[in-house]
């Protein structure tokens, strides 16, 4: 009974002794919540294309969704994944958790074995504005202005890893019903002037290439969004 | 002892066989003498064809994400659905190729049917643009093929027209993965239509005469493409 006293007693000098200290700490202006949703397509039944070492392209998704799941959670971002496993996902149940979670930027991650590098595509849809209720299937319109700006984030980080990039626009029905800035991001294999293959999918080190510039991307995307 | 009755039925049935045979003998000389006639008519006019004509193509490229003007001589039919079919035909061969910038099995086969019909006006949200602000809408350019748009409004003859493009579900089941390779075959069809039928501003995709969500996954077949908005405006003409 009188240790417990005497444990009371010690806590709460401690806590009157460090009262003071955080009073006279510069008061800290809170950080607005920063969420990345990561959108690793296909799943499933759906398995998506097939790559050319015989992998389905829904789990190539998944695996670059958790590599950089990683890389973001290093940096101190908060992390939305549309699915975690081998699960089939329809378009709206995409759409719906992204604009759940009310994220800063959206990521759908797709590949593919025609063309060359990272494609980088935004929703097709004409700027809208913001109204306080949006049709489902064009609710990516009052964002579109703001996911070219971050297509343009992505693309300057991905140049500066050496990749060579295209930036379209596209209609995917999952990227159509998002609220966030979104971005589709398409990797093919690596290939050089005279098409010649220089880094397969397969390729562990383009992987961790492609990853590290799109944690970048984001990391810089929300430098942008915290200033003023 | 036969009787009397069968006699008379025996004598009719082989006078019925005889006469038959006979019909029968004076029929196949008939048919053979035709024949023989028609051998000796040889072919004195040619058949119908239709004039070969300049066909602008919108030819996507895989390894650029780009689509090239290409011109092309090619017999066009007077009826624009069928007009249609054909440049869409000639599209889908140039994609069949070994070689091909933009490989997608199927070729000429795989355009089913194209029909045209009288455009509606769609939603400003709705509509999707498929190209960055360097694109220009084509009817705008076009002086004499164009009637004024208060006789386009008037006369649904003159007016701007939806293709609704039906396509074979082998095409769509066989065609590569991917956001990309899928958008340029979608773009280069509407491009494609819209250079050589300058009235068609819209274009809608059925797969087997039905709705079909994508290709293989990816870019939106349910949508109305507007079809000018897939022209980049420096390749429009050479």
């Amino acid at each position: 009974m009188r240790s417990t006293k005497w444990t009371l007693a010690a806590l709460l000098a401690c806590g009157m002794a460090a009262s003071p200290v955080t009073a006279q700490q510069a008061p800290s202006v809170p950080q607005a919540r920063f969420v990345v949703v990561l959108d690793a397509a296909h799943g499933g039944d759906e398995t998506g294309g097939r790559l050319a070492n015989g992998q389905f392209e829904k789990t190539f998704t998944l695996a670059l969704t958790t590599r950089l799941r990683s890389l973001l959670a290093a940096r101190g971002i908060q992390v939305v994944t549309t699915r975690e496993s081998d699960a089939a996902v329809e378009p709206e149940k995409r759409a719906e958790i992204a604009n759940h979670a009310a994220a800063q930027a959206c990521l759908s991650l797709h590949a593919s074995e025609s063309g060359t590098g990272v494609h980088l595509f935004v929703s097709s849809l004409e700027p809208a504005q913001p109204v306080r209720f949006s049709a489902w299937k064009t609710a990516q319109g009052v964002s579109v202005a703001r996911s070219l700006k971050l297509a343009g984030v992505v693309n300057s980080a991905l140049l500066q890893a050496g990749m060579s990039t295209t930036l379209a626009r596209t209609t995917l029905p999952a990227i159509d019903s998002m609220t966030c800035p979104a971005v589709a991001v398409e990797i093919a294999p690596e290939r050089s002037a005279l098409h010649e293959t220089t880094a397969e999918l397969d390729n562990k080190d383009y992987q961790a290439r492609v990853a590290t510039a799109l944690a970048a991307a984001l990391v810089e995307w929300r430098t942008e969004a915290r200033q003023p | 002892m036969i009787p009397r009755y069968q006699k008379i039925l025996f004598g009719l049935l082989l006078a019925a066989s005889v006469a038959m045979g006979a019909t029968l003998w004076h029929l196949r000389q008939r048919a053979h003498e035709r024949l023989i006639a028609g051998q000796d008519s040889a072919p004195t006019s040619a058949p119908d064809v239709a004039p070969a004509e300049q066909a602008t193509l919108l030819v996507a490229n895989d390894s650029n994400g780009a689509m090239l003007t290409q011109f092309l001589s090619l017999p066009l039919p007077a009826d624009p659905g069928a007009r249609a079919r054909a440049v869409l035909g000639k599209l889908l061969d140039l994609y069949a190729a070994p070689d091909a910038a933009h490989p997608v099995p199927g070729g000429a086969s795989s355009v089913t049917q194209v029909f045209l019909l009288p455009a509606t006006e769609l939603g400003a949200a709705a509509k999707p643009k498929l190209a960055d602000s360097k694109t220009v809408v084509i009817l705008s350019g076009e002086s004499s093929a164009t009637p004024p748009a208060a006789l386009s409004q008037q006369t649904p003859q003159f007016g701007p027209q939806m293709a609704v493009v039906n396509l074979s579900g082998t095409f769509a089941a066989s065609h590569p993965s991917g956001i990309e390779t899928e958008m340029l075959t979608v773009l280069s069809i509407c491009g494609t239509l819209h250079a050589n039928l300058p009235r068609v501003t819209q274009v809608r995709f059925l797969v087997d005469g039905a709705q079909r969500a994508t290709f293989a996954g990816h870019a939106d077949l349910t949508r109305t493409y507007l079809a000018a908005d897939a022209i980049p405006a420096e390749e429009i003409r050479p």
